[in-house]
């Protein structure tokens, strides 16, 4: 039993990386809903064969990051916050603009033409308007 | 009041062609110490001062709340240790040999041990002299692991098994992860084993420790950067562990690695293209070539 976490050495990613990804997913895919309790930071090593410390890193990362609520004596619950999918899904949106601002930048791309790229997105998936 | 699995205070020891000068090193009750060194560094030294197979010349070696050599006695009762020149009784089976160690520790688990037989694959009616060197490993594996120790000391438990065997040991150390009251000392030259289980790395050279910090820190302080020489790259860069040039380009490794060092390499005239983790292994090489 590994709580459905698929980690990898060979992934770029450190493994604490993998697992705030990994639960934060879950809980945006609604797979782990609000007020859930977690697995402990050990029994998580444990099945997952990471160590202690690099479990811990990863709660106290989803801790700071709004994911997850931690009780001491009672362990780690998934957040309650009634927006918490909209804002781990906001939150993914920057991250994935700012990775592309990083590789525009690294492109020399102008900024004008960034804009004009991502309007070229834009149009090419038209917004979904509700009626 | 920390409590510690093992603690080493000030220790010196002399050998003809190998010493070691004021060695500490102490693990946190519950923690999973990781011993990386190339050969001859010091890790079986450092094991057998541990397991009190050999005396300091000076300083103060405790294992679980006993002085070593001294209480060595009390203290084995609770300390699991395997290397791989331990050795079996060959023309007895398994079976005996986990009744032995029953006779000598009441608290041997034979329950466990028989799933453990299940799990690594093992008879218990086989003589030792029939089995496979990774069979031995395993088998020395599992008379240490059913006693379920406060402390289990490892000298390169996993080396000759082949990858299956090796993920099967790894799973038996993993899930002693659960229990916050045992420790774990394991030394390898597999630095992937040691970067998956560790909370603590303890670098070993010639004898000194280099480093002995908690893992996830350690990794993140190492870094490399691809970088493009600019016209008025300096020659060197502060922080810098090794810089290697090769026409316009240059990598340059360092353990200073935070948000910052990016930039202070774009203003030594490193432009930097990439920048990558770097595996335990590739630290190692990287340290001790540094060092030397």
């Amino acid at each position: 039993m590994t709580f459905g976490l698929f980690l990898s050495a060979t992934d770029k990613k450190p493994m604490y990386v993998q697992i705030v990804e990994q639960i934060t997913s879950k809980v945006v895919l609604g797979d782990w809903p609000a007020d859930m309790a977690l697995p402990s930071i050990r029994e998580l090593a444990a099945s997952t064969q990471v160590s202690v410390i690099t479990v811990k890193r990863a709660y106290t990362e989803l801790e700071l990051a709004g994911v997850i609520v931690t009780q001491a004596g009672r362990g780690s619950f998934v957040s309650t916050q009634p927006d918490l999918q909209q804002r781990l899904k906001h939150q993914q949106l920057m991250d994935h603009l700012s990775l592309a601002v990083d590789v525009a930048r690294q492109l020399q791309v102008t900024d004008e033409q960034v804009l004009d790229l991502l309007q070229q997105q834009l149009n090419q998936q038209p917004e979904l308007k509700q009626t | 009041m920390q409590q510690f699995a093992f603690e080493m205070r000030d220790i010196s020891i002399r050998y003809p062609h190998f010493s070691m000068e004021n060695l500490n090193l102490s693990l946190p009750k519950g923690q999973v110490m990781g011993l990386v060194g190339v050969n001859g560094a010091g890790k079986s030294t450092t094991i057998r001062m541990l397991m009190g197979l050999v005396k300091a010349d000076a300083g103060e070696v405790k294992v679980l709340g006993y002085d070593l050599p001294a209480q060595q006695v009390q203290a084995k009762y609770d300390i699991g240790f395997a290397s791989d020149d331990m050795r079996l009784y060959k023309s007895q089976t398994l079976q005996w040999h986990m009744d032995f160690i029953h006779s000598v520790f009441p608290q041997f688990d034979q329950a466990y041990a028989k799933e453990l037989l299940k799990r690594f694959e093992l008879i218990g009616d086989q003589k030792i002299k029939g089995l496979s060197h990774g069979q031995r490993v395993k088998a020395c594996l599992l008379l240490v692991l059913a006693r379920r120790p406060k402390l289990l000391v490892l000298d390169e438990p996993t080396t000759g098994l082949d990858p299956v065997a090796r993920d099967e040991v790894i799973s038996e150390l993993a899930d002693i992860l659960r229990d916050d009251e045992r420790s774990v000392l394991f030394s390898s030259h597999n630095t992937h084993d040691i970067e998956k289980l560790s909370d603590q790395i303890a670098f070993l050279d010639r004898g000194k420790l280099l480093a002995l910090e908690d893992k996830e820190s350690y990794l993140e302080r190492w870094g490399r950067f691809r970088c493009q020489l600019q016209p008025n790259a300096s020659e060197t860069v502060a922080g810098a562990v090794s810089i290697k040039r090769n026409g316009q380009l240059a990598e340059v490794i360092t353990d200073q690695c935070t948000a910052e060092y990016a930039v202070e390499l774009q203003q030594a005239g490193f432009k930097v293209l990439e920048q990558h983790r770097m595996s335990l292994e590739e630290i190692f090489v990287a340290n001790v070539k540094r060092s030397r």
